[in-house]
């Protein structure tokens, strides 16, 4: 305790009941710092164990993903172009739309209506992923399927497109939260210059909530490349390096359920794989989320 | 200024525009889910829920599936609540702010943004194979609960905040102590907040099925799990293999299996908002 003499003293004579309590609440928070190097060490353990087995070259350098075959290739590519090309058509989706919504929540709704909006499109991000995925894969593929000829029936669009419904309202409530916590003095300076509500929305309020939307776009991003029941279910479980988003392809995290779908012993280099393709899944949203929490830091304390 | 009509009408129709945004994936949703209803409803009988999983699409079930569902839900919040409670009150009532309390804050928002399949890594080598629980009920829970966990520690802390500084100096007055003051005061005040960030998260995590593939759970369990090291289904897990058949008549359960997982999302979110205004009251 870095408090005073009588503050030691007090602790002290507190009956020993009252301290027992506070180790035990200290120990559940302590839990989470666990749980955080669980996940480290799990994943950074089998991880070196594959690389002991595969070279950086062959994972790094190589086009092609296939050790769940005779001709083994452990090129990481293909996973990472079909996770980034169904995050970034969902990012596509959810950004506009979530944007507008948020402004549509912050400068135009009622109180009365924004409180019945706002949690119905909190509603959207409680819809269970695997739900989305048949939605994807059962209707919104065989919808666009007859806008696009030549869209097969496990595609990059369907799944990205939903995954951007899924991903909307998270978004949506973050950039509200920072367009709404832009100082009212603001606003009302532009006012006092003669300033439309647009142009001020355009020119002050936006500009001002600029790091809060980013911290929101990036968080999206995030959920989006970990995303994984959409993918599985509609995207397919092809591992091809494109950026074509009609054809079938597969996303770091389908990769993992397609193993774990087959009982893979451990040991094997096939249940190594997917604790690799984990790590780097792991270290692409733990770098987002550190940066996302940077600039929502910088929200609070700056304006 | 010079033609504020003109302006006015701008300003009309950008409002117009992010009102369509607003309305444009609700409408979309609304549509979805009409559709699975229309794709599912013709399945869902009495015997699609006690009828067990079968090589036949028109007499399989879900009975497994949906037990499987309900025991992992009161299995993950007796593990993960208590906890994160717990961790929520040392947080808001007893730490100081210092390295290690910001530590711990910063890593449970990190927690929380951590993809769920990664959580499935963890229990896959964790539980299913160092711990050797099997892809048990236990081992399914378990990971679960450590999804959950961040979850429940960052709405309990808003709850917990809402209770004002005053009410706690009261008790201190009266000569309550600190744990005291934390449940005879702060915990009944903000318990209907705690509650509803509880309900809502478990549905969250119940919803889940990346974590529980991943440790895997099996979809073809004909039978009910008789204790917690026996192996199970879920509804997610259910889905998803329904879904992934090729054969059309799987896929109609699958609708059906999507219509009792959205109920028993929307029963409990009807429940946290039941007991949100049902203890609010009271406690007025």
């Amino acid at each position: 305790m870095p408090g005073s003499e009588t503050a030691v003293q007090l602790d002290q004579a507190r009956p020993i009941s009252e301290r027992l309590i506070k180790y035990v609440l200290f120990g559940c928070g302590a839990i989470s710092i666990a749980t955080t190097a669980g996940i480290i060490f799990v994943l950074l353990f089998e991880t070196v164990a594959f690389f002991r087995r595969v070279s950086f070259s062959q994972f790094f350098l190589d086009t092609q993903w296939t050790p769940l075959f005779a001709d083994k290739h452990f090129g990481i590519w293909p996973l990472v172009a079909g996770t980034f090309l169904t995050s970034g058509i969902a990012i596509v989706t959810a950004v506009p739309l979530g944007l507008l919504a948020a402004l549509y929540l912050s400068e135009f709704a009622k109180a009365g209506l924004r409180r019945v909006l706002k949690p119905m499109l909190e509603i959207l991000a409680g819809i269970p992923t695997v739900v989305y995925g048949y939605f994807a894969l059962m209707m919104v593929t065989p919808f666009l399927q007859r806008l696009i000829p030549g869209l097969s029936g496990f595609n990059a669009l369907g799944a990205g497109l939903v995954m951007g419904v899924m991903i909307l309202p998270i978004i949506a409530s973050l950039s509200e939260d920072a367009i709404y916590s832009v100082p009212a003095n603001l606003r009302e300076a532009a006012y006092a210059l003669g300033a439309t509500k647009l142009s001020t929305t355009f020119q002050v309020v936006l500009p001002s909530a600029f790091s809060g939307i980013g911290a929101a776009v990036i968080l999206g991003i995030s959920r989006a490349l970990g995303e994984t029941m959409i993918v599985a279910i509609a995207a397919g479980q092809q591992p091809r390096f494109t950026l074509d988003p009609r054809v079938p392809l597969e996303t770091m995290t389908a990769y993992i359920v397609q193993v774990s779908l087959g009982d893979t012993p451990s040991g094997t280099l096939e249940y190594q794989t997917i604790f690799a393709v984990g790590s780097l899944l792991f270290a692409f949203t733990f770098l987002l989320n550190i940066v996302a929490h940077r600039l929502r830091k910088r929200m609070a304390g700056g304006a | 200024m010079k033609d504020s009509g003109g302006w006015i009408s701008k300003e009309g129709i950008f409002q117009l525009v992010c009102l369509l945004a607003l309305a444009l994936p609700l409408l979309l949703l609304f549509v979805l889910i009409s559709g699975t209803f229309a794709d599912g409803w013709d399945r869902l009988s009495w015997s699609f829920l006690t009828g067990a999983p079968s090589r036949r699409a028109a007499s399989a079930g879900l009975f497994p599936a949906f037990v499987g569902t309900i025991l992992l839900m009161f299995l993950t919040t007796l593990l993960a609540v208590p906890v994160g409670i717990g961790a929520a009150i040392y947080l808001e009532e007893y730490a100081r702010p210092s390295r290690l309390t910001s530590f711990i804050e910063l890593n449970i928002s990190n927690l929380a943004g951590v993809p769920s399949i990664i959580y499935g890594l963890l229990g896959l080598e964790l539980f299913v194979r160092v711990m050797q629980m099997g892809r048990s009920l236990m081992a399914g829970a378990a990971t679960l609960a450590l999804l959950l966990l961040p979850m429940v520690v960052i709405s309990s802390r808003e709850a917990l905040r809402t209770v004002p500084h005053s009410m706690r100096e009261a008790c201190y007055a009266l000569g309550g102590d600190k744990w005291r003051s934390i449940r005879r005061v702060v915990l009944p005040m903000s318990l209907p907040g705690i509650l509803t960030g509880i309900i809502l998260s478990v549905a969250r995590a119940v919803g889940e099925t990346a974590p529980l593939v991943t440790i895997g759970a099996l979809s073809f369990v004909t039978f009910v799990p008789t204790s917690v090291w026996s192996d199970f289904a879920a509804i997610p897990i259910q889905i998803f293999n329904w879904v992934s058949r090729p054969q059309a008549e799987f896929h109609a359960n699958a609708a059906a299996g999507v219509i009792v997982l959205l109920t028993v999302m929307l029963v409990l979110n009807a429940v946290a908002i039941w007991l949100r205004i049902r203890l609010g009251r009271r406690l007025q």
